[in-house]
C-alpha cells in the first residue's frame, strides 16, 4: 500500500493538500513567504515615513479633524470578513469542492472591491477638504501608505478575479491549487497590514 | 539558425545561461562605468585642470558609483551565483527557472534606462546617495534623477526576484544529504546575500517612490518648505545602503573560501566559525546604517551606540580573516591567478577594514566625513574585495562555465597589473583625504600638496585599465583557441567539479547523495572519484523556455520611461503590458518537458 493510502490523505484523487503536492508548490509556498517578508520591510518603511511626517500638516487639517472612523470600521470589517471567505475557500480546496471554492473566492473578491469603493469615496472626501498629495508631507505619506495599500487590494482583486476564471475552467488539481493558497495568504496578508494602518494612521490619529 | 540562437538566449531559462547572461551583462556596464573613472581621473590628474567641470562632472561620477554598485558588482556574482549555486548544492536547477529569466531582463532594463540618461536629457548628478535637496527639482532640474528612480526601481525588483529564487532555490532543492552543514562557503554567503538583500531592497523601493512622487507628483516628502524632511531620505538609504555593502562583500567571501581551500589542498579551516562569521555579519549589517550619518547631528547617545555596533563588525570579519589564513597554512598551496587574487584580497581588504575602523569613531569621522579618505576606504573594501572576489571567481570558474582554460601567464601580467595599479590608485587618497581634499568635487588648487597624490592615482588607473584590457585579450583568446578543459580542472572539493564542463542543461544525470562537506573531494579520497546517486536514471523534468519575461521588461522599460518624462499616460501603458503578460503567465498552460534516459550524455570525472 502505498503511503499516502495508509494515512488515508488521498480525497477523490487528489493528495488532502494538493497545494503542496509537487515540488513546483512548495518552492511556490516558500518563495511566497519570503516575498510577503519583503513587503512587510516595505510597509514598515513607508508607516516609519509616516509616523515621522504625520505632524507636518501645515494649513492642512490635522489628522484628528480629517479622520471619520465610522466609515474606516466598516472598510475594516469588510476587509476582515473578506479574510475569513478566502479561508473558507482553501478549506473547500481541501475538501475538494472547486464549487464552493470558486463561490468563496468569488466572494473574497466582491468584498476586496467594496473595500476599494470606500476607500475612493474616503479620499475623494479628503481632497474635498484639501487634504491633497500634493498639500504637505503629512499628506504625501499618508497617500502613499495608504495608496500601496489600496494598489495591493486592487492587484489582489483582479488576481484572485483570473483564478476563479481559470479554476472554472480547470477546477482543482496540484497546478491550480498553490495559486489559490497563496492567493489566500496574500489576502490574509493584506489583511494584516490593514489592520496596522487601522491602528496606527486612524486610531493613533484620532488622538 | 541565427535567430534562433538569439532567441533561444533571450527566452532561456536554464540558470547556467542566465548566469552567463549576467556576466555579459556586467561586463558591458564595466566598461561603461570604468570610462566614467578613467574621465574622473583624467579631469583630477593637475591641479586647475578645466577637461572635465561643473555639471558633466557631477554626472560622471554619480553615474560611474551608482553603475559600478546596482548594475556591475552585484549583477556579475549574481551571475556566479546562478551558475554555481545549484550545482553546489547538487540541484538540477533553480526553484523559478521563469522568474530567473525575469529578474534578469529586469536587470538589463532598468540598467539601460539608467544609461539612456546620457543620450536624453542629462545623467543623475545628485551623487550615488541621491541626498534629498540636491535631488530634488530645485537643485537638480530636467530629467537626470528621475532616470536614477526609475532605473534603480525597475533593476532593484529584479534583485529582490534573484533573492528570494536563491533562497527558496537553497531550502528546497538540495540533493539528499545536503545538509545545511555540509553547503559549500559559496552556498552560505549566497544564502545569507539573499536575505540581506530581502530586507534591505524594499526600503530602497519605498525610498525611491518617494523620491519620484516628490519629483514627478509634487509630494512632499523632502521638500522643506512643504513640511517634508530630509534626514528621512538619508536614514532609509543607509538602511538600504549599509547592507548593500554587505551584501556586495559576502558572496566575495564565499569565493575566497572555496578559492583559498580548493589550491591550498585544504578543507577551509573553521568551517563552522565561518559559517557563523557569516551570519553574524549578516545580521550586524542591519545595526550600523547611522554611521554614515554622523555628521548629521543626531547626537551622542545615537553616535556613540553605532560607532560600538559598527566596530564590533571588525570581530566576525577577523575570524573570517584568520580562519583563512589557517587554511593557507601547512597548505600545499598553487598559486594560480585565481589563488593570487584571493591572497591579494586579504592584504588589501585588512587595510579597508582597518580605515573602517577609523571612520567609525565618531570624533574622526567629523574630520574624515567627506573627504578623500572615505574614497579610499570604500574603494578599498568594494575593490579589494568585491572585485578581487569577482576576479578570483572569474578565473576559477571560467573552465567550469565555458569548457577551456584561462591562460595562466596572461593571467598572471592581469593580476601583478590590476594589484599594483589598485594600491597606486587609492593608497595616495587617504593622504589626500588628510590633507583636505574634499569629495565629489572636481578640481583643486596647486601649491597645496596635492599634486604629487593625484598624479599617482591617476596613473594607478590607467594600469589597471591596461590590466583589465589583458584580461579581455585572455578571453577573446580562450573562446578562440582556449585549452580544452576537463570537468575537475584544479582538483576541486564542491560539486560542480563532478559534472562536465561546461555541464549538461540538467546538471546531474541522477540526483547525487552527499555523503560530507567537500562533498566531491570526499568521493575522490575515499570513494571511487564517482557520485554517489540518489535515484535511480529516469527521464529528467525541463522547464520551457518563455518569451514573456522579456516582454514584461520591455513593459517596465516603456512605463519607466514615460515617467521619467511626466506622462503618467506611457506610464500607465507600460504597466498595462506588464499585467497583461502576467495573466497570460497565468493562465498558460505548459509544465515543460522531458529529457529521456537514453538523450542523456554519460556523466563521469572527466567529460
Ligand atoms: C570593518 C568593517 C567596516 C567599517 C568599520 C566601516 C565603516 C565605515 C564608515 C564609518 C563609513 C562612513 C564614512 C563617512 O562617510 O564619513 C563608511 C563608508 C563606506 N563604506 Fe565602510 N566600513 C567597513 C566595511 C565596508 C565594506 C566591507 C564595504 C563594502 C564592501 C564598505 C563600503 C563603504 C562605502 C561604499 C562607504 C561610502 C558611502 C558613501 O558615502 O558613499 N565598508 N564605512
Ligand atoms: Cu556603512
Amino acid at each position: 500500500m502505498r503511503i499516502e493510502e495508509q494515512t488515508g490523505t488521498v480525497v477523490g484523487g487528489l493528495p488532502a493538500e494538493p497545494e503542496k503536492a509537487t515540488l513546483e508548490g512548495k518552492n511556490k509556498i516558500v518563495g511566497f513567504w519570503l516575498f510577503l517578508a519583503a513587503e512587510s520591510t516595505l510597509f514598515a518603511t513607508e508607516m516609519g515615513a509616516y509616523v515621522a511626517l504625520k505632524g507636518s500638516h501645515l494649513n492642512g487639517p490635522p489628522s484628528q479633524e480629517l479622520f471619520q472612523l465610522p466609515m474606516v470600521a466598516l472598510s475594516t470589517l469588510i476587509l476582515l470578513v473578506s479574510s475569513l471567505t478566502s479561508v473558507l475557500g482553501v478549506m473547500s480546496m481541501h475538501t475538494g469542492d472547486a464549487r464552493k471554492m470558486l463561490t468563496w473566492f468569488g466572494l473574497t473578491v466582491l468584498l476586496g472591491a467594496a473595500f476599494l469603493g470606500l476607500e475612493t469615496y474616503e479620499f475623494m472626501e479628503y481632497v474635498h477638504e484639501g487634504h491633497t498629495l500634493t498639500g504637505s508631507a503629512f499628506a504625501s505619506s499618508f497617500y502613499l501608505l495608504l495608496g500601496t495599500h489600496g494598489a495591493h487590494v486592487l492587484f489582489g482583486v483582479l488576481w484572485i478575479l483570473g483564478l476563479v476564471i481559470q479554476g472554472a475552467k480547470k477546477g482543482i488539481t496540484v497546478h491550480t491549487a498553490p495559486k489559490f493558497y497563496l492567493a489566500s495568504l496574500y489576502w490574509h496578508f493584506i489583511d494584516v497590514v490593514w489592520i496596522f494602518i487601522f491602528t496606527v494612521v486612524y486610531l493613533m490619529g484620532m488622538i | 539558425m541565427r535567430e534562433n540562437w538569439l532567441w533561444s538566449w533571450i527566452t532561456t531559462v536554464d540558470h547556467k545561461r542566465i548566469g552567463i547572461l549576467y556576466l555579459i551583462g556586467g561586463g558591458f556596464f564595466f566598461a561603461v562605468a570604468g570610462l566614467e573613472a578613467l574621465l574622473i581621473r583624467i579631469q583630477l590628474m593637475f591641479p586647475d585642470n578645466s577637461f572635465i567641470v561643473g555639471d558633466t562632472f557631477n554626472q560622471l561620477f554619480t553615474m560611474h558609483g551608482t553603475t559600478m554598485l546596482f548594475l556591475v558588482a552585484l549583477p556579475i556574482l549574481f551571475g556566479f551565483m546562478n551558475f554555481v549555486v545549484p550545482l553546489q548544492i547538487g540541484a538540477r536547477d533553480v526553484a523559478f527557472p521563469f522568474l530567473n529569466n525575469l529578474g534578469f531582463w529586469l536587470y538589463i532594463s532598468g540598467g539601460l534606462l539608467l544609461n539612456l540618461s546620457w543620450l536624453f536629457g542629462g545623467a543623475p548628478d545628485a551623487g550615488w546617495t541621491n541626498y534629498a535637496t540636491l535631488a530634488l527639482n530645485d537643485y537638480s532640474p530636467g530629467p537626470g534623477v528621475n532616470y536614477y528612480v526609475l532605473g534603480l526601481q525597475i533593476a532593484g525588483l529584479g534583485t529582490l526576484m534573484s533573492a528570494i529564487n536563491f533562497i527558496t532555490t537553497i531550502v528546497n532543492m538540495r540533493a539528499p544529504g545536503m545538509s545545511y552543514l555540509r553547503l559549500p562557503m559559496f552556498t552560505w554567503t549566497t544564502f545569507v546575500t539573499s536575505a540581506l538583500i530581502m530586507f534591505a531592497f524594499p526600503p530602497l523601493t519605498a525610498g525611491l517612490f518617494m523620491m519620484m512622487f516628490d519629483r514627478i507628483f509634487g509630494a512632499n516628502f523632502f521638500t522643506t518648505t512643504g513640511g517634508g524632511n530630509v534626514t528621512v531620505w538619508q536614514h532609509i538609504f543607509w538602511i538600504f545602503g549599509h547592507p548593500e555593502v554587505y551584501i556586495l562583500i559576502l558572496p566575495a567571501f564565499g569565493v575566497f573560501s572555496d578559492v583559498i581551500s580548493t589550491f591550498s589542498r585544504k578543507r577551509l579551516f573553521g568551517y563552522h566559525s565561518m559559517v557563523f562569521a557569516v551570519v553574524l555579519i549578516g545580521f550586524l549589517g542591519f545595526m550600523v546604517w547611522l554611521h554614515h550619518m554622523f555628521t548629521v547631528g543626531l547626537g551622542p547617545v545615537a553616535n556613540s551606540i553605532f560607532a560600538i555596533s559598527t566596530m564590533a563588525i571588525a570581530v566576525p570579519t577577523g575570524i573570517k580573516i584568520f580562519n583563512w589564513l589557517f587554511t593557507m597554512w601547512g597548505g600545499r598551496i598553487r598559486f594560480t591567478t585565481a589563488m593570487l587574487y584571493a591572497a591579494g584580497f586579504i592584504v588589501s581588504f585588512v587595510m579597508g577594514g582597518v580605515t573602517g575602523v577609523m571612520l567609525g569613531v565618531v570624533p574622526a569621522d567629523l574630520q574624515f566625513h567627506d573627504t578623500y579618505f572615505v574614497v579610499a576606504h570604500f574603494h578599498y573594501v568594494i575593490i579589494g574585495g568585491t572585485v578581487f572576489g569577482i576576479m578570483t571567481g572569474f578565473y576559477y570558474w571560467w573552465p567550469k562555465m565555458f569548457g577551456t582554460v584561462l591562460n595562466e601567464k596572461l593571467g598572471k601580467w592581469n593580476f601583478w597589473l590590476f594589484f599594483f595599479g589598485f594600491h597606486l590608485t587609492f593608497f595616495p587618497q587617504h593622504f589626500l583625504g588628510l590633507n583636505g581634499m574634499p569629495r565629489r568635487v572636481y578640481t583643486f588648487e596647486a601649491n597645496k600638496g596635492l599634486e604629487t597624490g593625484n598624479l599617482v592615482s591617476t596613473i594607478g588607473t590607467f594600469l589597471m585599465t591596461i590590466a583589465l584590457l589583458i584580461l579581455l585579450y585572455n578571453v577573446a583568446k580562450s573562446i578562440r583557441k582556449g585549452e580544452p578543459a576537463s570537468g575537475d580542472p584544479w582538483d576541486g572539493r564542491s560539486l560542480e567539479w563532478a559534472v562536465s564542463s561546461p555541464p549538461p542543461a540538467y546538471n546531474f544525470a541522477q540526483t547525487p547523495r552527499v555523503r560530507g562537506l567537500d562533498a566531491w573531494w570526499l568521493e575522490k579520497v575515499q570513494g571511487d572519484g564517482k557520485l554517489k546517486p540518489a535515484e535511480p536514471l529516469g527521464p529528467i523534468h525541463m522547464p520551457s523556455p518563455s518569451y514573456l519575461p522579456f516582454i514584461m521588461a520591455v513593459g517596465f522599460f516603456i512605463s519607466g520611461f514615460g515617467f521619467v518624462f511626466h506622462s503618467w499616460q506611457v506610464g500607465a501603458l507600460g504597466l498595462v503590458v506588464v499585467f497583461v503578460t502576467m495573466y497570460i503567465r497565468s493562465f498558460e498552460e505548459d509544465h515543460g518537458f522531458h529529457i529521456q534516459p537514453d538523450e542523456l550524455k554519460p556523466q563521469g570525472v572527466e567529460s
